[in-house]
């Protein structure tokens, strides 16, 4: 019980502290901090088409924030997740105009799965690397983000570039509407499919034998050797899923919102997925509100814009300040009275969160 | 060598958790000797260098240097008194120069740059005193531990260290390297440096040394000079315990080999042969022990045996079958159970609930898996019945490991390893750092499980644990296997002299 309450701590004393310098700095360039925080809520959860286009936004982020997530239980930290979310939508629009003749709802989960698959293979290759080479998946991240925007902007330029008359720009053609992710009650349907994600990744890693071997893996590496787990295979397979999750969510913003793929739509959502991960506490059910948080500043961002007439680049230094408190734990220790430094609990410098390998 | 006492210990004590580390300690150095500190591990060598470092404070006692009394709050405070520690694990930063290592900590500073040109001076200054040769450029992690070591020394050195310590030096060295530093030391003592070398090994000590304390226990059994002393009373001394507890369990009953390895030979981290040649066999209902002082192939003896690490040649048998080396789980499969030297990186997952580090080797069976998720109910009944029958103190089996006493996370991995069928068990230094009576626990859960049919290879540097558990002795050295005695015809003193130099 009081673990559950010192999870929520951090989190939630991040977001006050973020939205309050938000508001010096707000204050500072001449706005009204009170009136810009009530249109971003309003802008964000307003009314029913503000609540959708929050839940809209919030969809890829959870995405992104899983697969984060679920590689920092196996002590990984997939920064390629931007690759793997790339990699996804690209195959998902391929899937989503190429394949014709089918059922709606077959072709969406065609669609889903050529992203789901995109993102995972690339997410495993990444695993091998690690696995097999040992090169840190840091590094080979960060050049295979650049490999996936490279590709896929010549893909665009030539291969399957839109060659409807009049266009001039580099993207795929539209998707067939067979593909498009419709709305259910009001709720995107993207969001319904994040969502579960979460539950299932909750579920692999609390009940599955998988996540047990994860889990090991990153909490105690040597011990998961000497215990006869097969520690590179799993190391792959947790890439494989992560990845995979990145890829969906990148299916997810075609099929549900973009409905082709044009290079640069992502605007660094995958990387995203690591402040929403944190955030959420490495916790599937932490990264569903950590990613509504985000989506509603992302969906309200407009409406403070027009109503309050604050640039929306505000958002980007609130965010910026909550992903600052949320890895200041130490700071929250020393502030908070209660929240004692554990016994073993140490600063720590290099391989944080989820564990190490 | 004059008679002038650089450093004087009086009544030092120091007790850690009411175990007594060092008790009412009496040293005396003199300047320009080597005295050596001679004990077994565990004897409170350590502790008393770290008082003498700075890094402990004492309970009780004084410490004089050049005879004025001096409290050492920290280790920059030893620094300034002049005393240089030198670390088994050596204290440079890898990837710097050898002139970076040295001055590191108290750089020549011009202006708000580092004087590397009076560093280099000072070092060259040095170099000629002492007559030690180093290349201030060289990176320091490409130069052979040897060298590395001389860094640390030199690193001293330049911080007018008049006081020398050596903590185990040539743990780390091979023969040719050991002899290098000895001559270094040499030279070193001429200059009127003050040594103290803390080791087990005796051969070195009468070597080397000018005096011998030899420490057992925390307390100082008598210092020696080494003409007034040989190495079998220094090995009585060092070793020799009152209560012998030689005979009082029940002797086995062999029955048929279960475990076997023939012509084993295994390299260690750095590349050299750490276990040679080596063959031995174990019975049902048999506790073999190997002997040895630490470090002498122990690790990647087991290592290789639990399927942990690379074998370069040889072969093992569990069971009647050849095992794939590198399988740790075909090993346990087939019967292994295992206490790792390591508990906390190898036995335990430390943030782990004591029921799911139960279970760290099944947890892929029935009971713990039920279609396709983990059965969290048979996971934790395991648990309550195995904190039950083997007596571990906790709140309940999802309390974390890494909240258990050092005592009761041994317990844990005795629980999980002793309740799984299996037909062979290593226990490697399974009572090390524990206290009494978590000792006896393990020593009679050994017997016991002896008793039950298994074989048990018993691998420890405690000579008295091996002489009352094992019905067959092995003793190794410099990773052979120098002597197969029985039970009966085995002494304590015999098999001391053959763990420090490889023969009787």
């Amino acid at each position: 019980m009081i673990a559950t309450i010192r999870s929520f701590i951090i989190p939630v004393g991040s977001v006050i502290f973020a939205s309050l310098i938000g508001g010096i700095v707000l204050f500072l360039s001449g706005s009204d901090p009170i009136e810009a925080y009530a249109a971003l809520l309003k802008g964000a959860f307003g009314s029913m088409t503000s609540i959708t286009r929050t839940l809209v936004k919030a969809t890829p982020l959870m995405m992104n924030g899983l697969a984060v997530a679920f590689a920092f239980k196996a002590g990984l930290f997939n920064i390629g997740t931007q690759g793997q979310f790339i990699f996804g939508a690209f195959a998902a629009s391929v899937a989503g105009f190429f394949i014709q003749g089918v059922p709606p709802v077959f072709h969406i989960f065609l669609a889903l799965i050529a992203g789901g698959i995109a993102g995972g293979v690339y997410g495993a290759f990444q695993g091998a690397l690690k696995a097999y080479s040992g090169a840190h998946e840091v590094i080979t991240g960060i050049m295979c983000n650049y490999i996936a925007i490279n590709i896929t902007d010549y893909l665009v330029n030539h291969p399957f570039r839109d060659t409807s008359p009049g266009n001039i720009v580099a993207r795929t053609p539209l998707i067939l509407e067979t593909s498009y992710l419709p709305d259910i009650e009001g709720i995107p349907g993207g969001f319904l499919i994040s969502l579960l994600s979460a539950v299932l990744v909750w579920w692999v890693l609390k009940h599955m034998v998988l996540g047990f071997e994860i889990n090991t893996v990153g909490a105690g590496p040597d011990a998961a050797r000497y215990s006869g787990m097969r520690v590179q295979r799993i190391l792959l397979i947790t890439m494989l899923i992560s990845g995979t999750l990145a890829g969906l969510g990148g299916a997810l913003e075609i099929q549900g919102v973009e409905h082709r793929f044009q290079p640069g739509f992502h605007t660094g959502l995958g990387f995203e997925g690591i402040t929403i991960a944190l955030l959420g506490r490495v916790h599937p059910f932490g990264i569903i509100p950590a990613s509504v948080l985000i989506g509603a500043m992302k969906a309200g961002a407009n409406m403070m814009q027009f109503s309050a007439g604050v640039e929306s680049e505000i958002i980007d230094i609130i965010q910026a300040l909550l992903l600052f408190f949320v890895t200041a734990e130490v700071f929250f220790k020393k502030m908070i009275p209660g929240m004692r430094w554990q016994k073993g609990e140490k600063l720590s410098l290099r391989a944080g969160w989820g564990g190490k390998v | 060598m004059d008679d002038i006492t650089v450093l004087k210990l009086k009544g030092i004590s120091k007790t850690f958790h009411g175990v007594r580390a060092n008790s009412d300690v009496d040293f005396t150095l003199k300047k320009g000797e080597i005295h050596a500190l001679l004990g077994e591990n565990g004897a409170g060598k350590s502790t008393l260098m770290n008082i003498i470092s700075g890094l402990l404070q004492p309970d009780k006692g004084e410490i004089f240097i050049h005879g004025k009394r001096q409290k050492i709050q920290n280790p920059r405070r030893a620094i300034q008194l002049g005393i240089g520690m030198i670390h088994q694990h050596f204290m440079i930063v890898p990837g710097f120069t050898s002139l970076e290592n040295i001055i590191l900590g108290s750089e020549p500073i011009k202006g708000v740059t580092i004087d590397f040109q009076q560093a280099r001076r000072q070092i060259a200054i040095l170099s000629d005193d002492c007559g030690l040769s180093i290349d201030p450029d060289a990176v320091t992690e490409d130069l052979p531990v040897g060298i590395q070591q001389r860094v640390e020394i030199f690193k001293a050195l330049y911080r007018n260290a008049g006081i020398l310590i050596l903590d185990e030096p040539t743990a780390v060295l091979i023969p040719q390297e050991t002899d290098t530093l000895f001559k270094i030391l040499r030279k070193l003592v001429k200059k009127n440096i003050s040594i103290i070398f803390i080791t087990h090994k005796l051969q070195e000590v009468m070597q080397i040394a000018d005096s011998i304390s030899v420490m057992q226990q925390g307390v100082i059994k008598g210092v020696f000079s080494p003409e007034e002393t040989d190495e079998q009373a220094l090995a009585e001394l060092m070793i020799g315990r009152e209560v012998l507890l030689k005979n009082d369990y029940l002797p086995a009953r062999p029955g048929k080999i279960v475990f076997e390895v023939k012509k084993l030979t295994v390299m260690n981290s750095r590349g050299y042969e750490a276990v040679s040649d080596v063959s031995f066999r174990v019975r049902e209902r048999e506790i073999v022990g190997i002997a040895g002082v630490q470090g002498n192939g122990q690790a990647e003896l087991s290592e290789s045996i639990a399927g942990l690490r690379k074998i370069k040649s040889g072969e093992i048998t569990l069971s009647g079958r050849r095992m794939p080396a590198l399988n740790p789980r075909k090993m346990i499969e087939n019967g292994l159970a295992h206490i790792p030297e390591d508990r906390l990186k190898h036995g335990l997952v430390l943030p782990f609930s004591i029921a799911d580090n139960q279970i760290l080797c099944t947890y892929y069976r029935r009971p713990y898996v039920h279609f396709f998720g983990r059965n969290p109910k048979a996971i934790l009944k395991n648990s309550r019945k195995l904190i039950n029958r083997f007596h571990i103190k906790a709140r309940g089996p999802e309390e974390a490991v890494q909240n258990l006493s050092g005592g009761n996370q041994q317990k844990v991995i005795i629980s999980r390893e002793f309740s799984r069928d299996s037909s062979f068990l290593i226990a490697n230094q399974p009572t090390r750092g524990l206290d009494v009576g978590s000792v006896e626990y393990v020593h009679k859960q050994l017997i016991m499980l002896r008793d039950k049919g298994l074989g048990v290879l018993l691998i420890s540097s405690e000579l008295d644990e091996i002489l009352s558990l094992s019905d067959t002795i092995l003793v190794i050295y410099r990773g052979r296997v120098c002597s197969i005695v029985r039970k009966e015809d085995a002494t304590m003193e015999s098999i001391g002299r053959i763990m420090v130099r490889g023969f009787e």
